[in-house]
């Protein structure tokens, strides 16, 4: 400690200088912590990168055209495939959730009592809760089986369009496929997307809300000029995370996919792999080449939902609303 | 007067309709080739929604037509969006019911093949315990800390950065975390499998959940309580631990109660890094763990129906354990003064 002058207020200068120095090693603390962010993330990306070097290297011309996946035995993999399904069974997913998340969000905050709002905020909070595995059980002993019915319907009456052609042989049974894959996916990101889609409609001023009904408005045409315009930002930034949830994963899709490694159209049909999928599928065989290829691909993966994620996070910061809280 | 008000169909003429439409099709359904449960419902539910809009349409109008079906298309939305929850909820424990006991929970996978039907999930339970508890006790120190950080100190550009930051780590895939964690620790350090690498992917999870929900609660803080103790003489750091911190304490708990819940279930991390064990294996430093999400995911692949049995029971487990974190931290909020607010 440092020597106190005699005849100075010994005790004030001694805790005025303690209390000083206290509040900046504490905020050096949680300034480090907050500097563990960066280096953690960093980390993340030096690692990957590193371990999938060996990969990458071994494997320059083909690994993004490649459509197989025998890095130890022939040495040839690729992730061709499985970019392709990744994106396709995200997409198809958003196509099926947007839509009814969307819709739910508005019903429970437009028409319901309260209470019963909150209990249904419960609700969709905890399928957000149920662990991505259970779902993936679920789908695989559950979905696939009674959904073969909806798949023969889309087929004989959509058959046309390439997404659900296919065989009546193929169709009309249960087998792992890209649509199984979808539908559990959708299920999956339906909460996100409709938590932080309700969280943006509550913020919508009430006054804009209250104008259009003494307009003369139906609830409809509000929910239409002055609620859904305001929310668009929100909306689309929700959706975003909702597809970067579906691209990364991994359990779920990996029980209910059909580990092909063709790039096929045709959704009803057995077949189908996504990125995530794979590693999970395929890690427990893999040699070190095999690590280093499984490492490569998600590395792919990790700058695939880094990309969704910032446009979604642009979007947010760009339209300043705070439904960043919801955002889990 | 009559004339300003608009002609509207009666409650009681729409639910004649509607229950009109619902006999229609269950006699469609009766007399043609029509059938199956769900081709039932959904086509009822076409059936009354038309008659309902049309209705509107010819008595009230197309605006008020199409009001009706957007409202009708919001329920169908709403029921579409409970469906899945009552769905996986109901099949899980159908299933997990069947081999669920006393037995089943406190006994592990010793020299349990797949073609016994005996076994348990003792082990797994204390494997994910200890993983999910681990990284805990990472995650939330230091996600504590970052949330102090970000509210109390950091209106620059570094603090803003971090926000941001953690807003990307949420996106990170469970997947990608293992893979770190692969890379890192197993491959660069040349650590073997054990519960705790388990335990720093599971971390890297649950620190962007506790720092946002701890960030939350620690600005609902009202600026008054913590001028009041400034003017008190106190200083700024006991301020935050012993003003701010116990103010948002409940907020806190509860976030971090489902941030845990969220990661308990995660698997994919857990595969990769966490090898496997049928025995019981209390030393999360040392060597592979069991755990429950791997459990399952290992028997769902099985073509042994036992195997299959055992996954529905570690299921409904699983969820068993999440839902009584997830209820004891809702009702932690009604609690929470500052969040009802």
């Amino acid at each position: 400690m440092t020597v106190v002058s005699p005849g100075a207020d010994v005790t004030t200068l001694r805790g005025a200088r303690s209390t000083k120095r206290a509040d900046s090693v504490f905020r050096g603390l949680t300034l480090t912590a907050g500097a563990l962010v960066f280096a953690i993330l960093a980390a993340i990306a030096i690692f990957l990168v590193v371990k999938a070097l060996p990969a990458l290297q071994h494997d320059k011309s083909s690994f993004w055209t490649t459509r197989q996946w025998d890095p130890d035995t022939t040495g040839r993999y690729g992730i061709a495939t499985l970019v392709f399904g990744t994106v396709l069974t995200s997409l198809l997913a958003l196509v099926m959730a947007v839509p009814v998340a969307l819709g739910g969000a508005l019903y429970t905050k437009k028409n319901t009592p309260r209470r019963l709002s909150t209990l249904l905020g419960y609700a969709t909070d905890m399928l957000a809760a149920v662990p991505s595995v259970v779902y993936g059980l679920w789908g695989f002993f559950f979905l696939l089986r009674h959904q073969v019915g909806l798949q023969v319907f889309l087929n004989h009456w959509l058959g046309w369009i390439p997404l659900f052609a296919g065989s009546k042989g193929d169709v009309n049974t249960f087998s792992k496929s890209v649509f199984g894959a979808s539908v559990v996916l959708a299920i999956m990101i339906l909460p996100i997307v409709a938590a932080i889609s309700r969280e943006v409609i509550r913020q919508v001023d009430p006054a804009q809300r209250e104008a259009a009904l003494a307009l003369g408005a139906t609830r409809w045409e509000m929910i239409r000029t002055a609620v859904l315009p305001p929310s668009r930002p929100g909306i689309v930034s929700a959706v975003m995370l909702g597809l970067g949830r579906a691209l990364g994963e991994t359990i779920a899709v990996a029980l209910v996919i059909g580990n092909s490694y063709f790039i096929n159209w045709k959704i009803l049909v057995p077949g189908g792999h996504t990125i995530a999928a794979n590693i999970a599928n395929r890690f427990g065989e893999a040699g070190s080449l095999g690590r280093s290829a499984l490492i490569a691909s998600g590395l792919v993966l990790f700058v695939i939902t880094l990309g969704v994620n910032l446009v979604a996070r642009y979007v947010i910061y760009r339209a300043g609303t705070e439904e960043r809280s919801a955002a889990v | 007067m009559r004339d300003l008000k608009q002609r509207s169909v009666p409650r009681a003429a729409l639910a004649g309709a509607a229950a009109t439409a619902v006999a229609l099709a269950a006699l469609l359904f009766a007399v043609t080739p029509m059938q199956g449960q769900a081709d039932f419902v959904v086509f009822t539910t076409v059936v009354v929604v038309a008659t309902v809009v049309v209705l509107t349409w010819v008595v009230e109008g197309r605006r008020r037509a199409v009001d009706r079906l957007a409202t009708s298309g919001a329920l169908v939305a709403l029921a579409l969006t409970l469906l899945p929850l009552g769905f996986t909820l109901g099949y899980t424990a159908y299933r997990g019911s069947k081999r669920i006991s006393a037995d089943f929970l406190t006994h592990s996978m010793a020299g349990v093949g797949p073609l016994s039907p005996r076994g348990g999930i003792y082990h797994a339970i204390i494997g994910t315990l200890e993983q999910v508890l681990l990284a805990s006790a990472i995650a939330v120190p230091l996600g504590l800390m970052v949330a102090i950080y970000v509210t109390e100190y950091g209106r620059n550009a570094f603090g803003t950065a971090i926000r941001f930051l953690i807003d990307v780590m949420t996106g990170i895939p469970s997947i990608v975390a293992g893979l770190f964690v692969l890379a890192f620790w197993v491959l660069a350090l040349g650590q073997g499998f054990s519960g705790f690498a388990g335990s720093m992917a599971l971390a890297i999870l649950e620190l962007p959940i506790v720092v946002r929900s701890a960030e939350e609660m620690l600005r609902l803080v009202p600026g008054s309580l913590r001028e009041a103790s400034y003017a008190l003489g106190v200083p700024r750091w006991k301020t935050i631990l012993h003003v701010v911190l116990p103010t948002a304490r409940t907020g806190i708990t509860t976030g971090v109660m489902l941030a845990v819940a969220r990661v308990m279930g995660e698997t994919a991390p857990v595969l990769l890094v966490v090898g496997n064990n049928n025995f019981i294996h209390t030393d999360p430093f040392n060597g592979p763990q069991a755990s429950l999400p791997l459990y399952i995911f290992q028997n769902a692949g099985s073509s042994s129906d036992f195997d299959v049995d055992r996954a529905w029971a570690a299921a409904l487990t699983l969820i068993a354990m999440v839902v009584v974190l997830y209820v004891a931290a809702r009702l932690l909020t009604r609690r929470n003064a500052l969040a009802r607010r």
